[in-house]
């Protein structure tokens, strides 16, 4: 039977287990899930010597505090995360981008995420977990995914399986840089919106609302106003589109989205900056800069490359 | 039959069948969504059929808007796709702690609470899609005088089982999820299964719908 795990003393806020999601589901209303940001979910699982898509435990604001027990497994920490290693006689603080051992005993205090909100938690090892839909991803408004779709509890035990033997150690140099100025495709209903409200969009500042999750992140900021109509057919959505109901604030899909809505779509934010923006926390500030499809598309293959290189690093 | 197909984003094929919502533009959106799933193209990630709209989303890594368009536009989409219709009943309890619209749909109707309840319960719906939320139906059409806009700023929180009407439709909250329609009663029934992999949704495009009304004891009562 398996002996490795951790015992979960503090679950944290938004505690769950998340892998690349799963496709082809928008139909019947569930949407890709996944890890929200998917450059820090891979570099994490490299850094522990795992194949890039494993299961790992993404965490928001506050993270868990984890107690070990089992044969020495490697841990690493990826995002903008502050972090404590306690041992029996010692207690030494950690750097993201690092991998570390844990023994028997030991405890991992992720304390929080430093003006960032996801951070990601890989162990050289199998975490086990449930899979639907060929993938762990947890969605708790469909209760779907890994640990009967919900975050992880107070108190729940998490076991590991296959561990690594070859615990070698491994870093990147890397630090998280953030964006003030989100790139958008203007959206299939830009011309519902007036003029003033066009401009205001392109040029005016939002501020991220604490009304922000998964699903979703809402905006406040002057009002967009809408000359067509304030409702469309509801159709299809995708992570990034920024839809704007009546009451003219923005709001932004993010990974776990309602599949389908029924508020004008603005803009869609450009794939490359998708990994950057929901690491934005209440309170920040952003400005949307509108691009063409073309520049959109080369943004993506230069991020996508940057992603590739930083693995390649590891 | 495809009227326009434009971008969403730099990741997804919009594709435009008309702007009306009826039963045959709904069907040319389905033929094509059942077309495309059968092709099974490299890259393309998710198919999402809405009433008269088809978006189709991709990998970036592998493919991109042109390439898409040109296999999307190239396309032999079969009509003999005959949608498999169900008939299903869904009991719903309009107790005034579920009904939360009810008085907002009473003023911008003009109608009574029992003359809203008596056309909706007598009525048979067409569901049209899936989703917002796993497994929600979409399901038309309600007539005129039922009509109502959606909340203006949509609830964070609508609880799962609600039964709600925006425009000319009827759908079911599957679970507690933000929302803004206007919700007239809740269902005890469970309309969406994960456990159920190959078949999670009790009500799939092309199904007929009819509500029924049921009390409070029943709805506490129900065997779920």
């Amino acid at each position: 039977m398996n002996k490795n795990y951790f015992e979960i003393k503090r679950a944290g806020i938004n505690t769950t287990f998340q892998d690349k999601g799963r496709d082809n589901l928008y139909h019947i209303g569930i949407p890709f899930s996944g890890a929200m940001d998917n450059r820090n979910f891979q570099i994490s699982n490299k850094l522990v010597g795992n194949e890039l898509n494993f299961p790992i435990i993404e965490f928001a604001y506050q993270g868990p505090l984890l107690k070990y027990f089992g044969e020495n497994i490697n841990f690493a920490i990826t995002g903008d995360v502050k972090f404590i290693i306690k041992k029996k006689n010692n207690a030494i603080e950690g750097n993201c981008y690092q991998s570390f051992t844990l023994e028997n005993g030991d405890e991992l205090d992720i304390i929080s995420t430093n003006k960032s909100v996801y951070g990601y938690l890989a162990v050289s090892g199998e975490f086990d977990v449930n899979y639907q839909w060929s993938s762990c991803s947890v969605n708790t408004k469909a209760n779907i995914g890994a640990n009967n779709g919900k975050k992880i509890k107070d108190g729940q035990n998490i076991y590991i399986s296959n561990i690594n033997k070859n615990l070698s150690d491994k870093k990147l140099n890397y630090i998280n840089t953030k964006i003030e100025n989100i790139r958008v495709i203007q959206g299939t209903n830009f011309d519902y919106f007036s003029d003033k409200g066009k401009k205001i969009f392109f040029e005016k500042e939002f501020v991220i609302s604490k009304l922000s999750d998964r699903m979703g992140m809402r905006l406040e900021g002057p009002k967009i106003e809408n000359i067509v109509d304030t409702n469309i057919k509801s159709e299809g959505l995708l992570k990034g589109v920024i839809q704007v109901p009546a009451d003219g604030n923005p709001i932004i899909m993010l990974s776990d989205h309602g599949t389908i809505g029924g508020y004008p779509k603005i803009g869609v934010v450009i794939s490359a900056d998708y990994d950057k923006l929901v690491q934005l926390t209440p309170g920040s500030k952003i400005k949307f800069k509108k691009v063409e499809l073309a520049d959109a598309e080369t943004l993506f293959k230069l991020y996508d490359l940057e992603t590739e290189n930083l693995i390649s690093q590891i | 039959m495809i009227k326009n197909i434009s971008n969403l984003g730099d990741a997804a094929l919009y594709c435009d069948f008309g702007s009306e919502v009826n039963k045959e533009i709904n069907s040319k959106v389905i033929q094509y969504f059942k077309s495309i799933q059968k092709e099974n193209i490299d890259g393309v990630n998710n198919l999402t059929p809405s009433y008269n709209k088809l978006i189709i989303s991709f990998d970036l890594r592998k493919k991109n808007f042109q390439t898409i368009k040109k296999l999307i536009e190239n396309l032999n989409v079969t009509n003999d796709d005959k949608l498999d219709t169900n008939r299903i009943k869904i009991p719903v309890c309009c107790d005034e702690n579920f009904s939360l619209d009810i008085k907002r749909l009473e003023e911008k109707l003009q109608l009574t609470r029992d003359k809203i309840y008596e056309k909706f319960f007598g009525k048979e719906f067409f569901c049209y899609m899936t989703g917002f939320i796993a497994g929600m139906p979409f399901l038309g059409d309600l007539e005129n005088e039922l009509q109502a806009k959606r909340l203006e700023t949509p609830r964070v929180k609508v609880p799962k089982g609600s039964v709600g009407l925006t425009e000319q439709f009827a759908n079911v909250y599957t679970f507690e999820s933000p929302g803004g329609w206007n919700i007239i009663g809740n269902t005890p029934q469970v309309i969406f299964d994960s456990t159920n992999e190959n078949n999670p949704n009790l009500i799939n495009p092309g199904d007929l719908v009819t509500f029924e009304q049921i009390t409070k004891d029943q709805y506490y009562n129900n065997d779920e």
